[in-house]
């Protein structure tokens, strides 16, 4: 191994050097973990990363899935058709990216559009698969904002495809750990854009720092804003604090047309009340509840059966049984009969 | 016989020098403490997932994996185990009128004045509300805990209704530990009720103290009628 650290990559066409370069991309790089509160602050500040896809640049091909299954050594099942180009049918645990396909019709024109998007992890600024994972350390994020499950510590208990406001990770049924797009985080490391960006024969998929990428993308909506897409629109949702993988929507202003892209993503509320409320007022109701029962025990008088209550009770059965039942069962006599 | 209203036909006096109830059938002890060893295991299981400094809990299964593969296996068997208490226990725990005096009379059973409280059969109002209180959170918990068991049913519902579930087994779980905390101190707090659990009897002054209708019927229950 180098000396030398791999400078993080700002686009994903340039070529590997030959030097052999240390990662850029470590522990200290951690801004945020699942299941960790007392995280120590990362070393230094990475600059923001994000990937770009431009649909209207897109033509289909699924290079991209093909490059994504290559580079993450990744066996998705073959496939049947079932009427439409997607293939596989959704996102797998063995298939990270998914070329989802939609006719949509123009209400107002009635011009067919075929659009083509390319589903996968958004990689959000403020991640729900994050916020409810159990297991501390098994999903992190990184500064330069790539969201990363480390499957040594995933339990499998699939609450992150509960947090997820996109449908992403995916278990896999034999391993019981998910997987989902790592953002090639392990490319990322050596300086290297994802497999993805770089097979992408249109560069419809375009990749670096999340400033470039903006600016990018705002070249890019100008140039549709002139072709007849007066909607188009960078999708950066805010709902989720932005995301490090955005798209060029050509008809921005509906984007569940595109496959049902949510218009609006946040982390659910009914996620934010499990992991927030329930959570803290729960086991301080179970904290206080305990602590009462202990300190109740030790200042009041516990309830105690007084000799009058044994009296009483002799005289009852006394009354009931009579003398000679009574006599015959002075003693426990049926130990095991019961 | 005299009918029983108040009693299991498994409660008798045992002795009389001092009186002595059997209150719980051998089997009925060993289904409870059954019962309560696998909801041990559920809590220390569940709140590893839920609390993350109780992480560390998963160690006594074998880890994260293991834990998270045995928490649902525990729940199942619970609930047939606490199915088998409930159809032992269930017709003496419905509500009577004088489960309300006697709840209206809390504060002086607390103070410990009990003299004006009602006469009760073999359950008070705190016993009933414990068991059907672990009845329905136990029932909200089996139903939210299939909709988010992974392994075997990854499918079953759709992820909206997925965190509507992971957050109803979860505040039920909260529900339910409080439960037990209550249930687990009253049998401290009254002195004289474990017993009943452990050596399945309980004394004569206990029973008149807190149960006296159920003493009354369990003694009459035994009166043999006078010889022809």
């Amino acid at each position: 191994m180098s000396e030398h650290t791999a400078p993080p990559p700002t686009t994903a066409v340039s070529n590997p050097p030959v030097e052999a370069l240390a990662p850029n991309l470590g522990d200290g790089d951690i801004v945020l973990a699942s299941a960790t509160p007392d995280l120590p602050p990362p070393t230094r500040q990475l600059d923001k990363l994000a990937k770009l896809i431009d649909i209207s640049k897109c033509i289909g091909c699924k290079a991209c899935q093909s490059a994504c299954i290559e580079w993450n050594d990744t066996h998705p099942e073959i496939g049947v058709n079932f009427g439409s180009y997607e293939n596989p049918h959704d996102l797998t645990s063995e298939m990270f990216t998914l070329m989802r396909f939609n006719e949509y019709e123009d209400p107002e024109t009635g011009d067919l559009d075929w659009l083509i998007r390319k589903d996968g992890c958004m990689h959000c600024e403020d991640p729900g698969c994050l916020k409810a994972c159990p297991s501390p350390g098994a999903i992190v994020k990184y500064s330069n904002g790539i969201v990363d499950f480390i499957h040594d510590k995933c339990i499998g208990c699939g609450y992150c495809i509960s947090g997820c406001p996109f449908d992403i990770p995916r278990m896999s049924p034999t391993k019981h750990v998910v997987s989902k797009c790592t953002l090639c985080s392990d490319r990322v490391a050596v300086g290297q854009g994802p497999a993805c960006a770089k097979a992408c024969p249109t560069q419809a998929i375009v990749f670096g720092t999340k400033d470039d990428m903006i600016a990018h993308a705002e070249e890019r909506i100008a140039d549709l804003n002139t072709r007849g897409y007066d909607k188009a629109s960078l999708y950066d949702p805010a709902g989720v604090g932005g995301t490090h993988v955005m798209y060029v929507l050509p008809i921005g202003d509906k984007p569940e047309e595109y496959s049902g892209l949510p218009a609006d993503p946040k982390i659910s509320n009914v996620v934010q009340g499990w992991k927030g409320p329930t959570k803290s007022v729960g086991m301080a109701a179970i904290g206080l509840a305990a602590v009462g029962a202990v300190l109740h025990s030790i200042f009041s008088k516990p309830n105690r059966v007084t000799e009058h209550d044994r009296v009483e009770a002799e005289e009852m059965v006394d009354d009931i049984l009579g003398p000679e039942e009574t006599a015959e069962l002075a003693t426990p006599n049926d130990e095991g009969k019961a | 016989m005299a009918k029983r209203e108040f009693s299991e036909s498994t409660d008798r006096i045992v002795a009389t020098e001092p009186v002595e109830v059997r209150r719980y059938a051998t089997h009925t002890r060993i289904n409870h403490w059954f019962t309560a060893a696998l909801i041990v295991l559920l809590i220390l299981s569940g709140f590893a997932l839920f609390w993350p400094p109780l992480f560390f809990l998963t160690g006594l299964f074998g880890g994260g994996q293991n834990a998270r593969f045995l928490h649902p296996i525990f729940g199942v068997v619970a609930c047939f185990s606490f199915l088998l208490l409930f159809l032992q226990l269930w017709k003496l725990n419905i509500m009577r009128r004088e489960d309300l005096v006697w709840a209206r009379n809390i504060r002086e059973l607390l103070d410990g004045q009990e003299e004006n409280l009602p006469e009760l059969g073999k359950y008070n109002l705190g016993q009933k509300f414990v068991f059907w209180g672990m009845f329905w959170l136990l029932l909200a918990m089996v139903i939210s805990g299939v909709m988010i068991w992974q392994q075997f049913f990854p499918d079953l519902v759709s992820i909206p209704v997925r965190r509507w579930a992971v957050l109803v087994h979860s505040i039920s779980a909260v529900l339910s530990v409080l439960i037990i905390i209550v249930h687990v101190y009253a049998a401290i707090w009254t002195r004289g009720t474990i017993s009943a659990m452990t050596r399945g009897t309980v004394t004569g002054g206990w029973a008149w103290r807190h149960h006296r209708k159920w003493l009354r019927e369990v003694a009459r229950r035994q009166d043999t009628p006078p010889a022809e």
